[in-house]
Parts: structure tokens; C-alpha cells; sequence
């Protein structure tokens, strides 16, 4: 036995490795032989799919991540509606329709006016953990997006695949919700399943800013859970989610106006039961939230890109 | 394969890689040797065509980092410094994953993988966690993953920095192997002795400029003599006998703890430093190391 051969031994031994004789062959190609021009070639081939395919290569790895938590995201996408409609909807419904009467707000009950704005408020609340603490940790804690780059992928695809898998599960958290909409009898109106898009395009509108500012995160000291309890929870207290933003104090409702989640509401509401606004109105909020969600994600490419590329 | 030509890479005011020129024709192994914060890794980010270069050229593959990055990269398997797994999957996911970022078939992907792990003796691992790896495991396993697309060049950032003797042997051994199959094998590292056993060619980058170029052993020729004698006095008498020691050899290095005196035959240095009447307390003939051009280029002042 060689010297060399007694070394493998050795560190397989301390290693706890398999008993292998350290002599497997090398799984690669033969390139010896080749010439520049062969490889220049092999090169312009093989760019050709990560360059077209990218987005979606980086979109099937965290959907494989997303695997791994599954049971969190089934089970916090069932429980919920479940427990918001039952405490909000039912609960403080009751209360409020003994001083209101069933039809007490804007013409309905409080459950079918507070529910779409339910659906959104957990639409972004997802949104905001898969675009905060995912896209920061693809950075620092398990930089794969390095790993991404190093290989043919670039910053663009890296963060598009990304939000592929964001909308993903938030397309699946709102249809969930629509049906526990549809069970507890909160939507009337047969446009209710427009809450599933609506639900996706506010939390994007909503959390695309907050994601790009998450990729531009070197050192983390809590930003984050700052972002979340003084910027996601007031919003979403003073959105004019559990009653409306006409009965806050006049000088109180320049938040709501600016929050992506009332223009997301009031678009849910429209749909479930038929809110009377006009088609101008809604086509504002629609282009509010598609703008949003433009210039947060456009930011969150050129973020990234600097990061990558530096 | 490999050609830069006043390469030049600045941060601010900071210049990192300051126009360094070298090309490395195919099948080479090619080592950059530096102090920390020389340039090396910056170097190898730009070759990576992953950092974008200041001014200069550079080609790789015959092709131009900034329009070809993507089919450069798909040439390349990177093992970088840090090492960057995918902690949230299991070993052989690592691989399946990394696989189908180069547009690879799952079936291929699957077969590599498994011919994989098995050359990086991780075999049966494979449903393992990442973070559950020793350190020379998690190596192996970026070697894998680098290997997965069939690389021309493998770009080794530090390759067996942290590790203890016997997995960087093994390390080596897997590398050698790699050369022998025509890949082109590009690394920077601390240790001389890996340089020595793994580096046809290699250059010495200090403060973003090269220093020096050629084999080791031409290095070794042209920057140290063929032996070195180190004798010890004890650190009060080492300063006064040094200066009794004066011209002996070729070149004598006078440090706290002992004196170097570089000479093509030591041994007969050794016996006319005896012939003075001087006693070393201990003295150590051996042969020039790369260590000691290393030295000698870059100072022996602490970087940090």
C-alpha cells in the first residue's frame, strides 16, 4: 500500500466515510484534446437554456425549499381564515350588528365587510415573511443566490424566480381563503374570486419595496423585525381593514390612502359585495398597486444585481 | 482558456487588482499566491464572470465576461472560499438542484450526483444534512457540486483552507485526478506545500500587482538558493553571531529567533559556520521551499 493510499485511509477512517478505496473514477468529461474553439463552442451552447429557462430553474429550487415547511404553510394558510373569520367576522360581527343591524356597514354585515379585507391583510402578511427574511437570507445566512450566480444565473433571474415562488404560495393562501369565504358565507357576489388575484397583486404592491430593501441588508441588526412591527402592523391597523377609513379621524386617514392594503381592501370588497365605486376609482387602485410592485421589484433587480456583481 | 491583460479592479478609492497580466493555456493548473487581501479573491471573481472588471481585458474561453457571462459560467465549476451549500436541502439535493441551473436534464443531473457522491466518498450521505457535514466533507461536496456540469475550468478559491491533513490530501488527489482529465484547474491558497504539489505555473499577487510568475520550482531557482541553513544562537546572541556569519552563503536573513543562510550545499555552510568557532544550539539544513520565495516577495511583516 502507497503512502498516498494509507492517507485516504486514514482520513476516511477519522471521517467515518465509506470504506472506499479513495480510487473512484473521476465523473467528468474528457477534455483533453479539445481545442479553444471546441470550448468556445461547448460554452455558447450551453448558456443558451439558463439564459431562456433561468427564472423558472431558480423558481423550482425554492419551491423545493418551500417543501420543506409545507405543513406551515398549509396549515397557516387554513387556520387562518378559519380563526379570523370565527373571532373577527362572527365573534365581534355579533356585537356589532346588535348596535348596527345586519346590514350596519356600507349596506352589509360586518362579517361580509370585514372578510375580503381579511383575505388581503393575510395575503400580505405572507408576502411579507417570504419577501423579507427569505430574500435576506439568500444573501447572508444561506447565501445560495451566490451560488446561483456563480453558476449561468443572473441577478434578474435569481430575484424573478424568487417572486414566481412567492406568488405562488400567496395564489394558494387567497384560493384557500376565498373557499373559508365561501363556507362562512362572506362573499355574496359572484366576482368574490377576484380576491385571489387582488390578494396577490396587494401584497406585492405591498411587500415589493420592503424586498427590495431586504436584499439591500449587509448587516442585519433587527431591521427587519422593525419593518414589521412599526411599518406591517399599523398598516394594517389603519388601512380601514376592520371598519371604515371614513369613520378614523380626518387626519388619520392620509395613512390609509397611501397603504396598499386599503386600496387592496376596498378592490376585495368590490368583488365579494359589490362596493359602489366607480370604474375610475378602481382602475386607480389597480395602477397604484401594478406600480408599487413595479418599482420595488425593478429596484429589488438593480439591488441585487450590485450585490452580485460587485 | 484564460487571458488577462491589464486587469484592473477598484472599490472607491481602493484599488484591489491593480493591471495584472497572465494567461493560462488549457489543461494548466495554475496557482495565484498572495497575503490576504492581495487581490487574489477579487481576481478569481472577475475569472468566475461573476464581478465585473474595472478596466483591461479579459477573456475566457475565447469569449468576453461582459456579454458572454452566462455561457462562460456554464463552463465553469466554482468552489469558493465560503463554503455556499444549500443548507435548507439534503446532500444529494445540493446536487440535483445546483444541476438544473445549467439547463441540465434531470435524468443526467441524477446519474452525475450519484457518480458524484461517490467520488467525493459522501455516498452514503446522501439523504444528510448540510450543516450535519464535518468541514472536509462540505468541501468534497462543493467539489461535487462544482463537477456537475462537466467543467473546463475549475476555479478553487482557498480550496483546503480549514481542513486537517488527511482531508486535504484526499483533496488533492481528487484535484490531481481532475487535471489528468484535461480540466483547467485555477486556485489561490496560503499553502505553499499545496501550491508545490498542485501548480504547474503560478504567480505571487501583492497588493493587487503581480510579483513574480513561473513553476515552482523556476521560483524556487530564481528567487531563493537550493538549500537553506537555519542555526539558533538564542535570541540575545543570534544579532552578534550574524554578524560574525557575514558572507557566508549566498544571502543571510537575520530573524529574532534564528538566522537563515541560503546556499546551493548547506551542510558545507554548516561546517564553516562551525570552523568560526560559533556553537549553534541547534541547527536545521533543508532544501528551498516556496515558502521561502513567498517571503522574500511579500515581506514578513503580518498583513491583516
Amino acid at each position: 500500500m502507497s503512502g498516498s493510499d494509507l492517507q485516504h485511509e486514514t482520513g476516511l477512517q477519522r471521517q467515518g466515510g465509506s470504506p472506499g478505496q479513495g480510487t473512484a473514477t473521476v465523473p467528468t468529461a474528457q477534455l483533453a484534446g479539445l481545442t479553444l474553439e471546441d470550448l468556445r463552442n461547448r460554452a455558447l451552447r450551453g448558456g443558451a437554456k439558463p439564459r431562456r429557462y433561468g427564472t423558472w430553474y431558480v423558481a423550482a429550487c425554492k419551491f423545493r425549499h418551500q417543501r420543506t415547511y409545507i405543513h406551515t404553510i398549509i396549515w397557516t394558510a387554513i387556520g387562518t381564515p378559519l380563526l379570523y373569520l370565527m373571532a373577527m367576522g362572527l365573534g365581534l360581527g355579533s356585537l356589532v350588528s346588535a348596535n348596527m343591524g345586519d346590514e350596519g356597514i356600507s349596506g352589509v354585515s360586518y362579517l361580509v365587510f370585514v372578510a375580503p379585507a381579511l383575505l388581503v391583510t393575510a395575503a400580505v402578511s405572507v408576502g411579507s415573511e417570504e419577501m423579507t427574511y427569505t430574500i435576506l437570507g439568500g444573501f447572508k445566512w444561506n447565501p445560495i443566490y451566490f451560488a446561483m450566480n456563480a453558476a449561468p444565473l443572473a441577478p434578474v433571474q435569481i430575484i424573478n424566480g424568487v417572486v414566481i415562488s412567492v406568488i405562488a404560495r400567496l395564489t394558494f393562501v387567497t384560493t384557500i381563503y376565498y373557499g373559508a369565504l365561501l363556507a362562512f358565507g362572506a362573499s355574496p357576489s359572484a366576482w368574490g374570486w377576484l380576491t385571489i388575484p387582488i390578494g396577490v397583486l396587494t401584497s406585492l404592491g405591498f411587500n415589493s419595496l420592503i424586498m427590495a430593501y431586504s436584499a439591500s441588508i449587509e448587516q442585519d441588526s433587527g431591521q427587519i423585525a422593525m419593518i414589521m412591527r412599526f411599518l406591517v402592523m399599523p398598516l394594517t391597523l389603519f388601512s380601514g381593514t376592520f371598519y371604515p377609513l371614513e369613520t378614523m379621524p380626518g387626519y388619520l386617514q392620509p395613512i390609509g390612502w397611501l397603504s396598499p392594503l386599503w386600496h387592496g381592501a376596498q378592490l376585495a370588497r368590490s368583488a365579494t359585495y359589490g362596493l359602489d365605486e366607480s370604474g375610475l376609482l378602481i382602475a386607480g387602485r389597480i395602477a397604484y398597486l401594478v406600480v408599487l410592485t413595479a418599482v420595488g421589484w425593478i429596484w429589488a433587480h438593480r439591488i441585487a444585481a450590485r450585490r452580485l456583481n460587485r | 482558456m484564460l487571458r488577462a491583460t491589464d486587469l484592473v479592479k477598484t472599490y472607491g478609492e481602493k484599488c484591489a487588482v491593480d493591471g495584472i497580466d497572465f494567461e493560462v493555456p488549457a489543461g494548466e493548473s495554475f496557482g495565484l499566491l498572495g497575503p490576504n487581501g492581495a487581490g487574489k479573491s477579487t481576481t478569481m471573481r472577475m475569472v468566475g464572470a461573476v464581478s465585473t472588471r474595472t478596466s483591461g481585458e479579459l477573456e475566457i474561453l475565447g469569449l468576453d465576461p461582459n456579454d458572454y457571462g452566462p455561457e462562460i459560467r456554464s463552463q465553469l465549476g466554482v468552489v469558493p472560499q465560503a463554503d455556499n451549500l444549500d443548507v435548507d436541502l439534503r446532500v444529494r439535493d445540493n446536487l440535483l438542484v445546483y444541476g438544473r441551473y445549467f439547463g441540465l436534464d434531470r435524468k443526467i443531473v441524477a446519474r452525475r450526483a450519484d457518480e458524484l457522491l461517490e467520488f467525493a466518498q459522501l455516498s452514503d450521505r446522501k439523504t444528510a444534512r448540510v450543516d450535519d457535514l464535518s468541514g472536509g466533507m462540505k468541501r468534497r461536496l462543493t467539489i461535487a457540486r462544482a463537477l456537475i456540469n462537466e467543467p473546463a475550468m475549475l476555479l478553487l478559491d482557498e480550496p483546503t483552507t480549514g481542513l486537517d491533513p488527511q482531508a486535504r490530501h484526499i483533496l488533492w488527489d481528487r484535484l490531481f485526478q481532475l487535471k489528468e482529465r484535461g480540466i483547467t484547474l485555477i486556485l489561490t491558497t496560503h499553502y505553499m506545500d499545496e501550491a508545490e504539489q498542485l501548480c504547474d505555473r503560478l504567480i505571487v499577487v501583492d497588493e493587487g500587482k503581480i510579483m513574480a510568475e513561473g513553476s515552482p520550482a523556476n521560483l524556487i531557482r530564481q528567487y531563493s538558493s537550493r538549500e537553506v541553513l537555519e542555526v539558533r544562537f538564542g535570541t540575545e546572541h543570534n544579532a552578534n553571531a550574524a554578524k560574525r556569519l557575514e558572507g557566508l552563503g549566498d544571502r543571510m536573513e537575520l530573524l529574532p529567533d534564528r538566522i537563515l543562510i541560503y546556499a546551493p550545499d548547506g551542510e558545507t555552510v554548516l561546517n564553516q559556520v562551525i570552523a568560526t568557532g560559533l556553537e549553534p544550539i541547534t541547527s536545521l539544513v533543508r532544501r528551498s521551499s516556496l515558502e521561502d520565495v513567498f517571503l522574500r516577495l511579500t515581506g514578513r511583516s503580518l498583513i491583516e
